[in-house]
């Protein structure tokens, strides 16, 4: 047993002794409850026990709790010691309740009443206990219960240097903990002229406080720029005689100087030119002094040192203003890249990733690019090769990106698991960010692949895709390169993925080279459909289908392998419904829709990279500000505006299957377009603006009538910009679901009016445009969207019109519509002219609805009635009952029955 | 802002654990175990400094103890080391070439001694004249008061 220092306690000695030569937990339990056991009766007895013995007990039960037990009594003992006169016994009182009493203790108002009563107290060392007590717990009751107390005392004349310093870090944990409770007041003026305090002890606790004022109320506190400068500058120019005490290691009051360059960090740069000078004096002062010769060998010494210069390189980048600064701190922090110190190159690379963000210095940043690579290949601690891999991305620019995305490929073949994944995010980002030739891009991210496939999330392939969608120039290329890449013999699950999709839009791009023909790709990507998880083979069978629209030669290989029953019959539904779907797709449909719904895909709109936000969401603080916008300005991919429909796989909806007595041409009564499971949407970027699967629900006429008309008051959607129906289109809208010809839209300028005919299938529509004015119309132009996925059930061919309607003409334009499936939006038509210099915009929705295309059924009484009985299933029968507004004329229904196409 | 320190030994058993925010018992044995491991695991001349969570760690190694800090990723890493060397300092000076077992057995000295170093989390006092002249006071008025262990020498304690 060691000796006992000062006041020792023997029987807590020997009791920690005991504790320690157990050999077994349960024999240590066995002590430990024989100790309570004991404690607790001596708590309880008569006997008034001395201050002494109630301290030994305290700190025994202190031990206990230490150990990891509960204590679960004693705390009125603890209580009961603050009251004492006696040191001893409120020192240990206080600890008690330091350690073991939680800010909701039943016992803190008794608590905090004895804090107040040891405040008013004159004696010092009862204060310091108290406010020690107060930093300790720092509950909301304290702050409120104390609030006046404590400010007091910092500012007071009387009180005595250590108490200040206490008080000063007792009010900081008051604030933060709960900063509403503490009343601001007189003391706040005060507070800043702590930092002239004469005693360093004093500025040091004042400094800590200070910068928390100064962070929630800047403007307040800006005199104390200028005391903190002039205090700083005083211990720069100190030798380290001066500071006594306050020497560290010949470094003149280190810690002081920390706190008082981040406490000017939440400045920009002072205003007053004297004061400007003398913090860049003292700023190069910190600067030389890196230069000369150490005081001493020891660590503390260059710890201490670099302590501050670090600091004062923060407060360099920080004020971003002085070049001349920033560059000699990137030169100082390219020394330490080679320190021997491994503390000291972890934290020049941290520094120099903030020094790479400026403008002044980032070019220098550059010159150490070197040295940042090899330490990225040869450093032996992670941490620190972590730390290079973010100076890379940071100095990352266009003139050296494509090194460092070399180079960072190259490592990620060896790289720590733990830092792959923000790797590949850092190394997908780049590359994309400063591509020149997106084939370049092309090829790092399948080599991204090929390394780190683990390590590649679903945004860095979504991402591949999306650009090789949107950009034309490198689809042939990326077809060709994600083909090379699959033929090795064991390729991750990821290029599968990216080979898939990009074959499956542009296999045809590289299928006149027989080396790569529509039967090679076909068998690569089939070679590894096996090996793959379902949601990639759904992804793959949606690439076959595409196959079979872009090589009808190999269309009977893929139906054999839809029809196989390893497909068709397959324990996993989505791959089942696939299978069958796609399989049905392609034998009952003729070529021209199969071309339609497998149509390539619309670019996609234009978005922050989901790369990007997913380092940020992993790493605030890696993403520099403004690299966004760098970001946008340097990926000039066209933001086209178009449907963004941006499902890979054709519709689900066009669920073949769900009806057995369906007919080729029976699409009407089908699933909603979304219909299909949550993996059809491939790349999970499913727009917000999506509209809402219309439902055209299996019920009768009415409800698709009801769906027709709640849907086309819907709002636009689908990030068309509509700019709003014009006014009263939409009730005119409505009169067309019963009748084929009448006035669209009419307003001062322009009269609209509509005729149609529908036959099977097909429609014709004529738009006549009456110019009302005495003016020309000029630069008429007339545009129609189809919102959402439209175009692929409705296609619209438009005849052009001409750019000028002369006063009092009327011109007309033909539209012809093919309907291909189902369809619950109607077309938007946009009318935009001149009007005596004015632009107008007309927008409106053309009056082309579902029932149109309904074809009337000839038939006899009596086949009616058996069709009819044949329809006996629940889901066929649907009844609604309605209340008629007006009196029923036989006339006006069969007009409206014969306008809604059945009779 | 300094969250909590910790010294274990190389054994992973913890000595002293203050902690300068807030959390649950359960949270706070949880953080303990992560880096006891996460500490004890590194390699000598490895870096001192971790990144954790949204902290920073910083730790060194004194004998059979470690010494493992928590700071905010505004906080100055190479002044964090010198915080506890200080510590370590004063804790030197007081039993006279420290060891782990002083710190066990006179564990509320080196709590008494860390919060007059270290308040609320922040450097309070770096004199360590000053420090070692408080606890001398301190000292000094529980011998005034204290019976010296009388009882305990007669068996009586």
């Amino acid at each position: 047993m060691p000796t006992v220092k000062g006041d020792g306690m023997r029987g807590l000695a020997v009791f920690i002794s005991d504790i320690r030569n157990c050999k077994s937990k349960e024999a240590e339990i066995k002590r430990i409850n024989k100790e309570l056991a004991n404690i607790r009766s001596k708590f309880k007895g008569d006997k008034t026990l001395d201050g002494y013995q109630k301290k030994k007990y305290v700190c025994k039960l202190l031990f206990i709790f230490l150990l990891g037990h509960d204590i679960d009594f004693g705390h009125m003992e603890a209580v009961n010691l603050l009251s004492s006169n006696r040191y001893t016994e409120k020192q240990i009182g206080y600890l008690f309740i330091s350690v073991l009493i939680g800010a909701n203790n039943d016992l803190m108002k008794l608590v905090i009443q004895a804090i107040r009563n040891d405040l008013a107290g004159r004696n010092p060392i009862h204060i310091t206990l108290a406010l020690q007590c107060v930093a300790n717990i720092g509950s909301r009751e304290m702050a409120e219960g104390l609030s006046v107390d404590i400010p007091k005392l910092l500012v007071s004349g009387d009180t005595i240097d250590s108490v200040k310093q206490s008080a000063a870090l007792t009010l900081l944990r008051l604030l933060r903990s709960s900063p509403d409770s503490i009343p601001m007041g007189e003391w706040m003026s005060r507070i800043i002229h702590l930092l002239n305090d004469q005693h360093m002890g004093v500025v040091t606790a004042a400094a800590s406080l200070i910068e928390n004022l100064v962070k929630k109320n800047p403007e307040e506190y800006k005199g104390c720029v200028s005391l903190a400068v002039s205090r700083l500058s005083r211990i720069v120019t100190s030798s380290y005689t001066d500071l006594q005490d306050y020497t560290y290691y010949f470094v003149p009051a280190p810690w002081l100087s920390v706190k008082l360059l981040r406490l000017l960090q939440n400045y920009p740069p002072p205003e007053d030119p004297a004061v400007k000078t003398r913090l860049s004096e003292c700023l190069e002062t910190i600067l030389n002094k890196a230069q000369e010769p150490p005081k001493s060998k020891k660590v503390q010494h260059s710890n201490a040192k670099n302590a501050v210069l670090f600091e004062a390189i923060n407060l360099i980048i920080h004020m971003d203003s002085d070049p001349n600064l920033l560059v000699r701190a990137c030169n100082q922090l390219g020394q330490f890249l080679q320190h021997r110190e491994t503390n000291l190159r972890y934290l020049a690379l941290e520094s120099m990733c903030l020094l790479a963000t400026s403008e002044f210095s980032h070019e220098a940043v550059k010159k150490h690019q070197e040295t940042v690579i090899t330490a990225l290949k040869t450093e032996r601690d992670v941490s620190v090769r972590q730390r290079a891999v973010d100076l890379l991305y940071a100095m990352c620019d266009r003139t050296n990106a494509e090194e460092i995305v070399g180079e960072m490929l190259e490592y990620l073949e060896s790289a720590d698991y733990s830092i792959r994944e923000e790797m590949v995010l850092k190394v997908a980002i780049l590359a994309e960010k400063y591509a020149v030739d997106y084939t370049w891009y092309v090829d790092v991210i399948l080599n991204l692949i090929r390394i780190a496939g683990d390590y590649v999330s679903e945004e860095v392939w979504y991402r591949v895709i999306q650009i090789v969608i949107n950009r034309d120039d490198v689809q042939g290329y990326a077809a060709k390169t994600v083909f090379e890449a699959l033929q090795a013999p064991a390729c991750h699950e990821n290029m599968v993925k990216v080979g898939g999709y990009i074959l499956g839009e542009f296999g045809n791009l590289i299928a006149g080279d027989p080396r790569s023909g529509s039967a090679v790709q076909f068998q690569l990507l089939h070679s590894k459909y096996h090996l793959c998880s379902p949601a990639t083979r759904g992804l793959l069978l949606s690439a076959y289908i595409k196959f079979i629209n872009l090589f009808p030669e190999i269309k009977h290989i893929i139906q054999d392998v839809l029809r196989s029953d390893n497909n068709m019959r397959n324990a996993d539904v989505e791959l089942q419904q696939r299978s069958i779907e796609y399989l049905q797709l392609s034998s009952i449909t003729t070529a021209d829709v199969l071309a339609t719904v497998l149509e390539e895909m619309p670019p996609f709109p234009e978005r922050e990279s989901s790369i990007l936000a997913k380092l940020k969401k992993k790493k605030p603080s890696s993403v520099p500000e403004g690299s966004e916008q760098k970001e946008t300005t340097a990926s000039k991919i066209p933001a086209v505006q178009m449907s963004n429909n941006v499902d890979i796989a054709p519709p689900t909806s066009i669920n073949l299957m769900s009806q057995g007595e369906s007919s080729t041409d029976d699409f009407v009564d089908q699933g909603s377009p979304q219909g299909g499971s949550a993996s059809v949407d491939l790349l999970g970027l499913g727009s917000p603006t999506q509209p809402t699967a219309p439902s055209v629900g299996s019920g009768g006429l009415l409800d698709m009538f009801d769906t027709l008309t709640s849907h086309s008051s819907a709002p636009a959607t689908n990030g068309i910009d509509l700019g709003g129906l014009s006014g009263g289109a939409e009730e005119a809208f409505r009169k067309f679901i019963c009748k084929n010809n009448g006035v669209l839209f009419e307003n001062d300028l322009l009269q609209i009016g509509v005729k149609s005919e529908y036959r099977e299938d097909l429609g014709r529509l004529w738009v006549f445009y009456g110019n009302k004015t005495t003016f020309q119309l000029n630069a008429f132009l007339v545009d129609v969207s189809t919102p959402g996925n439209l175009s692929e059930s409705l296609s619209i061919q438009q005849k052009p019109v001409g750019g000028e309607v002369e006063a009092g003409a009327q011109v007309k334009q033909q539209f012809n519509m093919a309907c291909v499936q189902e369809f619950a939006e109607a077309p938007v038509m946009t009318i935009q002219f001149l009007y005596s210099g004015a632009q107008q915009k007309i927008s409106l929705k053309l009056p082309v609805v579902l029932n149109k295309y309904i074809t009337p059924a000839e038939m006899d009484a009596n086949t009616f009635f058996t069709r009819w009985k044949a329809l006996n299933s629940p889901s066929q029968e649907c009844q609604q009952i309605i209340k008629a507004t007006s009196p029923i004329d036989h006339e006006q229904v069969k007009a409206k029955a014969s306008g809604y196409c059945v009779l | 802002m300094m969250q909590f320190m910790l010294l274990f030994s190389r054994q992973g058993k913890l000595r002293l654990q203050k902690w300068y925010a807030a959390h649950q018992d359960k949270m706070k044995k949880k953080i303990t175990r992560e880096l006891v491991t996460l500490v004890l695991s590194r390699k000598p001349k490895m870096c001192s400094f971790l990144e954790w969570k949204d902290l920073k760690i910083v730790y060194k190694r004194y004998a059979s103890l470690y010494f493992c800090c928590a700071i905010e990723p505004e906080d100055n890493e190479l002044l964090t080391l010198e915080v506890i060397h200080r510590y370590v300092e004063l804790l030197d000076k007081y039993f006279g070439s420290v060891c782990e077992l002083d710190i066990i057995f006179n564990f509320e000295k080196a709590y008494f001694m860390l919060d007059e170093l270290l308040l609320g989390g922040e450097v309070q006092e770096t004199s360590k004249k000053n420090v070692l002249k408080a606890i001398a006071a301190q000292d000094l008025l529980q011998e005034e008061e204290t019976p010296q262990g009388f009882f305990e020498d007669h068996g009586l304690g």
